[in-house]
C-alpha cells in the first residue's frame, strides 16, 4: 500500500510517499530531505507522536504563566490527558529555563519542562 | 548627543542577530532600542515548537530560540534600552527616541539597522459589516492573552484566515478546551505552512473551509455569531451561500504588514509588493548606512531565515562602519533583480556587481504550482534552473547565485521566474 503524507518534523513540510507491506510495516520512504522525515513516516504509520506545548500557572512570578513543552514527543492520543495534568499544576517562582515542572506526565516517560524564565 | 557606531531598532530575533553579527565583525559601540519591556519580540508568545531546526539543528520553542540570543547578548557589552520608542530618523542618521527614564534623546549613529518586525492586519482593514462587539481580535492578540497573560479570550471560536498564527491558535485554543468551529480562508489554498494544516487542523479535527469568508458579525456587547459565505473566483461572496455560525470569538489571521512607519519617515524607498525597503545584497536601503532585516523587510515563514538575513545586514553594517561610513558607489554597478511570471517579489532587489560573496535571492510565488522550474535569466542566458515539485505562496523560496556568475553577467538586470 502507498500512503502520502506531509512530514511535520520541521516547517519545510516535505511531501512523503510511504510504501507499506500487508503487515502495515514501512518498506520505503520517499520525498524526505532529511533523516527526520524517514523516522516521522515510520512513527506516523505505527505510533504517531507530537510535541505538546502549553503554559503552567506560576505563583509569585512576573507573569502569571510560564511556557512549557514535553521534553520529547508524546503519543498523539495522550495530548488531552496531558493538558488536564498541565492545567491542574501550579508552580512557584523563580522558574529557570529547562526546569522540570512535571515528571513522567501521564506515564508517557516524558517530562514537562519550562521553556522560559519567570 | 549620544553617539554610537550602530543603532539597532528592534530587539526581536532580527535585531538581536544583526547586533551580534556586527559585533562579531568588529563593530565597537552598539545599542539596541526595544519598544517592549523585554527582548525577544514576538517569539516570547510563540510557545509552540518548530523554531531553530535550520539554524541550531534542533527543535525549539519561540522563547527558547530568543533566549539563546539574549544569553549571547549578555556576554557582550552591546547596550540595550527596553521600553524605548524610536519616533523619528533625522538626516545624517540621527535617531530620536524616548522612554520614561531618559526622556527624549537624540542618538548619532554611523549606521542604523531597521529591525522593527511586522504587525497583523486588523479588522479595520477588512471591510466587515457588523457592530463593534467584544470578541473580535487578531490571532496574535489572542495568543498573547493565552500564552503571556494566562487567560482564554473565548469558548466558541471561528478563525478567519489560515495564516500560520491562525492555525497555531486553532490548536492552542482547542487544547485549552475551546471549541474551534472552523477556519475560513478567502483563497482557494491556505496561506499557512502545510505542516501547520496537518498538526493544527487535521490533528484537532477542525475543518478548513477554502474560498470562504466572514461577511457579517452579530452581537452588540459580545460577539454572538458570524455569517460566512463562499466566494467566487474574484473573491466576492456568492449570494445564497450564507450560513450562520454561532461563536463568541472571531480570530483574524489575515496577513502581516511590515511596520515601516519609521522607514517611510526616513524617506527610504519601499517595494510596493513586500511593503519593505528596497535593499541590496547586504540589505542596505536607499539611504546610505541604513540597513533593514527580518519581518520589517519581508514577512518570513521561519525565524531561522530571519536570523540568517539579519546576520547579512549585521555584516553589511559592519563593513559600512569599518570602512569609515563610505557608501559603495553602487549606482552604475548595480544589477537589478526582477520578479516575473509566477514570482511575486524578490529580496534583495539590487546586487552590487563587485560584491564579495554568493548571493541568495529570496522570493515568493503568486499561486500554487506543481512540477515547475525556477529559472534565473540574464538576457537570453539561463544562469540558474532547478525543478520544484511544489511551490506555494505560503512558503518562501530562494535561489543562490554564485559570485563568479554575478561578475560575468552580460547585462545589469536578472530575472527570477517560473517555467511551467
Amino acid at each position: 500500500m502507498i500512503k502520502e503524507m506531509v512530514c511535520v518534523s520541521c516547517p519545510i513540510g516535505c511531501m512523503l510517499t510511504v510504501e507499506l507491506n500487508d503487515n502495515n510495516e514501512v518498506i520505503s520512504v520517499k520525498g524526505n530531505t532529511c533523516k527526520r522525515g524517514e523516522q516521522y513516516a515510520v512513527d506516523e504509520c505505527t505510533n504517531p507522536v507530537r510535541m505538546l506545548t502549553s503554559t503552567v500557572r506560576v505563583n509569585g512570578g512576573v507573569l502569571p504563566v510560564v511556557p512549557v513543552k514535553t521534553a520529547k514527543p508524546i503519543p498523539k492520543g495522550k495530548m488531552f490527558d496531558c493538558m488536564e495534568v498541565i492545567n491542574n499544576t501550579v508552580v512557584d517562582a523563580p522558574i529557570r529555563m529547562g526546569d522540570v515542572l512535571i515528571t513522567n506526565i501521564c506515564d508517557t516517560g516524558v517530562d514537562i519542562v519550562a521553556t522560559n524564565e519567570d | 548627543m549620544l553617539k554610537y557606531d550602530l543603532v539597532v531598532i528592534g530587539g526581536g530575533p532580527a535585531g538581536m542577530a544583526a547586533a551580534l553579527k556586527a559585533r562579531e565583525c568588529g563593530v565597537q559601540k552598539i545599542i539596541i532600542l526595544e519598544r517592549a519591556a523585554t527582548l525577544g519580540g514576538i517569539l516570547e508568545q510563540c510557545i509552540h515548537t518548530g523554531f531553530g531546526l535550520h539554524y541550531f539543528g534542533e527543535e525549539l520553542s519561540g522563547p527558547e530560540y530568543a533566549y539563546r540570543f539574549i544569553e549571547e547578548l549578555k556576554k557582550t557589552d552591546i547596550e540595550v534600552k527596553v521600553d524605548t520608542m524610536v519616533t523619528d530618523i533625522l538626516p545624517d542618521n540621527v535617531i530620536v527616541a524616548t522612554n520614561n527614564t531618559d526622556g527624549v534623546m537624540q542618538i548619532q549613529a554611523t549606521a542604523i539597522i531597521l529591525a522593527m518586525g511586522c504587525r497583523e492586519r486588523p479588522r479595520g482593514a477588512l471591510d466587515m459589516p457588523g457592530s463593534r462587539a467584544a470578541g473580535v481580535m487578531t490571532a496574535g492578540t489572542a495568543q498573547k492573552y493565552v500564552n503571556i497573560d494566562g487567560y482564554m479570550p473565548g469558548k466558541k471560536i471561528v478563525i478567519l484566515g489560515s495564516g500560520d498564527i491562525g492555525l497555531i491558535m486553532a490548536r492552542r485554543m482547542t487544547l485549552e478546551g475551546a471549541k474551534v468551529e472552523m477556519v475560513c480562508e478567502l483563497m482557494p489554498y491556505s496561506g499557512g505552512l502545510t505542516r501547520n494544516i496537518v498538526q493544527c487542523l487535521d490533528d484537532m479535527g477542525i475543518p478548513l473551509k477554502l474560498s470562504c469568508t466572514v461577511v457579517k458579525t452579530h452581537g452588540l456587547e459580545r460577539l454572538e455569531g458570524v455569517t460566512i459565505a463562499n466566494v467566487d473566483e474574484n473573491r466576492r461572496p456568492i449570494p445564497g451561500t450564507e450560513q450562520y455560525v454561532e461563536c463568541d470569538t472571531l480570530l483574524l489571521s489575515v496577513g502581516l504588514i511590515p511596520e515601516n512607519e519609521l522607514t517611510r519617515m526616513a524617506g527610504i524607498v519601499i517595494d510596493p509588493i513586500t511593503s519593505g525597503a528596497i535593499v541590496d545584497e547586504y540589505r542596505q536601503t536607499s539611504r546610505p548606512g541604513i540597513f533593514a532585516c527580518g519581518n520589517v523587510l519581508q514577512v518570513h515563514d521561519l525565524v531561522d531565515y530571519v536570523t540568517q538575513e539579519s546576520q547579512i545586514a549585521g555584516e553589511g553594517a559592519a563593513k559600512y562602519i569599518l570602512s569609515g561610513g563610505k557608501n559603495n558607489e553602487y549606482a552604475e554597478n548595480t544589477i537589478r533583480v526582477k520578479a516575473e511570471s509566477g514570482v511575486r517579489y524578490v529580496v534583495p532587489q539590487n546586487i552590487n556587481r563587485s560584491t564579495d560573496k554568493d548571493v541568495k535571492i529570496y522570493f515568493r510565488v503568486a499561486d500554487v504550482y506543481k512540477d515547475t522550474s525556477v529559472v534565473v535569466t540574464c538576457g537570453d542566458e539561463v544562469i540558474y534552473k532547478r525543478k520544484k515539485r511544489k511551490l506555494a505562496p505560503g512558503e518562501m523560496e530562494n535561489v543562490a547565485i554564485k559570485l563568479d556568475d554575478i561578475a560575468k553577467l552580460s547585462e545589469n538586470e536578472i530575472t527570477v521566474k517560473l517555467e511551467v
